[in-house]
């Protein structure tokens, strides 16, 4: 909607990025471009990791070199010798608002994080460049025995809980990107909410590239505990840079008996840049894992995020929105295994493109035998706004199961001329009335975001549909 | 409030001027010449069997895009005698010049709610030289209006939550078009069948609504079948429209009169009229054109 556009949306002519800027900070250290054991051991040095870490790194490199490219999604242009995989802004890590750098304070005021969100957020965490550099924890999390922290951190100082965990749900055997971050990752989230605690305000984390041809590689692990409850938020953006930029995390989370776990990303990445991501959950007895998931900008994105319900009871949801404009490929989805009896499943899929974008959904659903009683939905519904773009489904069901329930829709259409004509005969611009139709089409996902997230997302549309018709 | 009394104070002597007019549909002429004049603070009624033209008059006027003005003019005329030419702006610009149609059928868009869209649409309508993203009228003085406005139609405050169209039945549909009207107070307004599908007693609403909103402002051209409609708006004129033109002009009673008898009078008075009224449902029949 048309509301409170910021001065920042002067910089939203056509496709030109919103968060089309660049913060100078020095980088103390800076790897090599390319990655070979060398550089992998020059990261876990920098770190100072503990000995499995190190070897964990090195046995994924080999994975990595490995593995073949995936042959299916979009096509992946990427040289990886020409990646810096590693770097360490100059500031060290601030522990509270006041010591974080005037630098990186100017980089949220540029993204317009308001000042009253940050107050009330019981911690900001924002990956700067590689490294996590402001983190505040709330003192009554921390009573609780709530850890939240950067992934690099967690490694050093809960390393024993870490370890059951870390790439035991995503091995780095899984894919190649998986093998790739599993070598060089840094950053990312570390949450453990421990047995009945449940955090009632959502855990929000920024997270940006800026730095050219650089490679991010985040690490997130999730464990919530019997009956704990967490609500993680992270929001992307980048600037955008001439050449090739690879952004390849991994998202791992547990969610144990009766636990509840609703992770939500809003990615708006520059049209540079190749987002690869691995993300996966494993929800245990009457345990509930959502995932919700906007991705908006880079060259191509291929995600699908994952729920094994792997214990009578438990829950999947994955609600997606995908938008595709000009040179832009959005390979999005979702997975979900149905691994035990009475256990339920939706995917909500929304994709949109235009100006010559290619949306596709892809998506599994897979019922093991056994899993009997389970239900599982799947809706995805596709916009295009005109001739010149494209939308693909590639729906996979695989049961193995007769006593079950799995349905599937699928609707494709355009804006229509009809519902145009409507809404400009009531003094509505074109664009003005597009950009509604489109905001109608994702609100019911939208309407599941956190306020500040659905106003961002309605925004991030309207600046997409600027100079879009016509 | 009676019709006549209204009639006769026009606001400066602002016309809907419309000559000659020729619209085709996908290469065929549906209106073959229309003549009409509205007056601001006058009521129109037209009316003419099914296929004759008047839904497409209607939209020609709003500017659809597949309603091709192949001759004629439309214009706005001011009250300083200016004249604006309604053919060179996009439907948007007519609604922000002063000129609206509650569809017959209007078009349900999911997931964007009634308030929202009308506060957008307000805006607009109220600040015709507004630029995309500047300001929405104030949130809390567009409520207060909006909700007032709903009490005034019997609607629940509810409904500005819904999402447009969708869902409605057929009488929350012509309500929600009378809203509209009420909210951005038109000039002109011309009003499709806006009592098709409705009881008698939602009719009689209408009627007195459209009657109330109206006043001595607007210059409404109703297109109808019946005349219960016309009960609170006494036609200034009533036109008959056949075979893509208006074959007469009359008052009240005219109304009256094709209401209760139909067409065949008329269709006997007027036999080119008829004959093309009858070319035109043949084509039809073998190839479907929306009229």
């Amino acid at each position: 909607m048309a509301t409170g556009l910021d001065e920042s949306s002067t910089l939203a002519i056509g496709e030109i990025n919103k968060y089309d800027f660049r913060t100078d900070s020095p980088a103390i250290f800076k790897a090599r471009k390319g990655i070979d054991a060398e550089i992998v051991l020059q990261i876990s040095e920098m770190k100072r990791e503990p000995a499995w870490m190190r070897d964990f790194r090195l046995k994924s490199l080999e994975i990595f070199n490995s593995k073949p490219m995936p042959s299916w999604g979009g096509n992946i242009g990427v040289n990886f010798q020409d990646i810096f995989y590693y770097l360490k802004p100059a500031e060290q890590q601030g522990k509270t608002w006041e010591e974080v750098p005037d630098a990186i304070k100017k980089t949220f005021d540029r993204l317009g994080i308001p000042e009253a969100e940050r107050k009330f957020l019981s911690g900001v965490k924002a990956q700067f460049e590689s490294e996590v550099v402001y983190g505040s924890l709330q003192e009554d999390l921390s009573k609780k025995g709530v850890i939240f922290t950067d992934t690099d951190t967690a490694v050093r100082e809960h390393s024993d809980l870490l370890r059951d965990y870390f790439g035991k749900i995503i091995p780095p055997t899984d894919n190649k990107f998986a093998a790739l971050n599993s070598a060089v990752w840094s950053g990312g989230s570390f949450i453990y909410v421990p047995k009945g605690v449940k955090i009632e305000f959502p855990l929000q984390a920024y997270f940006r590239i800026n730095a050219e041809s650089m490679g991010q590689f985040e690490r997130t692990l999730i464990i919530v505990d019997e009956g704990a409850q967490v609500h993680y938020v992270e929001g992307c953006t980048a600037p955008m840079y001439s050449t090739e930029s690879l952004h390849s995390a991994v998202v791992e989370i547990i969610v144990k008996k009766h636990g509840r776990c609703r992770y939500t990303t809003i990615q708006n990445w520059a049209n540079n840049i190749y987002n690869l991501v691995t993300k996966r959950a494993m929800a245990y007895e009457g345990a509930t894992m959502e995932w919700i998931d906007g991705n908006l900008g880079s060259h191509l994105t291929m995600k699908y995020p994952a729920v094994y319900m792997m214990e009578p009871g438990a829950h999947g949801e994955i609600l997606s929105i995908a938008f595709a404009s000009a040179g832009q490929h959005q390979d999005a989805g979702a997975k979900l295994v149905h691994a035990a009896p009475r256990t339920s499943g939706r995917i909500v899929s929304k994709s949109i493109s235009k100006n010559g974008g290619r949306a596709s959904y892809r998506g599994l659903v897979r019922v093991e035998p056994g899993a009997k009683k389970s239900r599982s939905s799947v809706v995805c519904d596709a916009l295009i706004l005109d001739d010149k773009s494209r939308s693909d489904t590639y729906p996979y069901i695989e049961i193995e199961e007769q006593d079950v329930s799995v349905g599937h829709e699928a609707s494709v259409s355009k804006i229509g001329e009809e519902q145009l004509f409507y809404l400009m005969s009531r003094g509505l611009s074109e664009t003005e009335a597009s950009t509604m139709i489109v905001g109608g089409f994702i609100e019911p996902l939208v309407k599941e975001l956190p306020m500040e997230y659905a106003v961002e997302m309605n925004k991030l549309i309207q600046l997409q549909m600027e100079g879009s018709v016509g | 409030m009676s019709a006549s009394g209204k009639q006769g104070e026009k606001q400066g002597g602002e016309q809907l001027v419309i000559k000659g007019l020729h619209v085709a549909v996908e290469g065929q002429e549906i209106l073959k010449g229309v003549d009409l004049t509205i007056g601001r603070g006058e009521v129109h009624a037209l009316m003419g069997p099914n296929g004759s033209g008047k839904s497409t008059l209607g939209y020609a006027i709003m500017g659809h895009p597949s309603y091709e003005v192949t001759a004629g003019s439309i214009e706005l005329v001011a009250a300083d005698g200016t004249r604006h030419n309604v053919l060179e702006m996009e439907p948007d610009e007519r609604a922000r010049a002063g000129v609206f149609l509650a569809f017959q059928r209007p078009m349900s868009i999911p997931g964007v709610r009634v308030a929202d869209f009308l506060r957008h649409s307000v805006t607009n309508v109220r600040n015709p030289d507004r630029k995309e993203g500047q300001e929405l009228i104030p949130m809390r003085e567009f409520r207060d209006e909006l909700k007032k406005k709903m009490a005034d139609l019997s609607m629940d405050t509810e409904f500005a939550r819904r999402y447009v169209n969708d869902g409605f039945s057929g009488g929350e549909m012509k309500r929600a078009e009378i809203l509209q009207l009420a909210m951005l107070r038109p000039k002109f307004a011309i009003l499709d069948e806006t009592d098709s599908g409705l009881d008698a007693d939602a009719v009689r609403l209408a009627s007195e609504s459209i009657a109330r909103i109206g006043g001595a402002e607007m210059g409404i051209l109703i297109i109808t079948h019946h005349e219960q409609l016309l009960e609170h708006n006494i036609p200034l004129q009533t036109h008959v429209m056949l075979g893509g033109r208006i074959v007469e002009s009359g008052g009240p009673e005219l109304a009256a009169e094709l209401h209760k008898k139909g067409y065949e009078r008329i269709r006997a008075a007027y036999p080119d009229a008829a004959a093309a009224e009858k070319a035109m449902e043949e084509s039809r029949t073998s190839e479907p054109v929306s009229a």
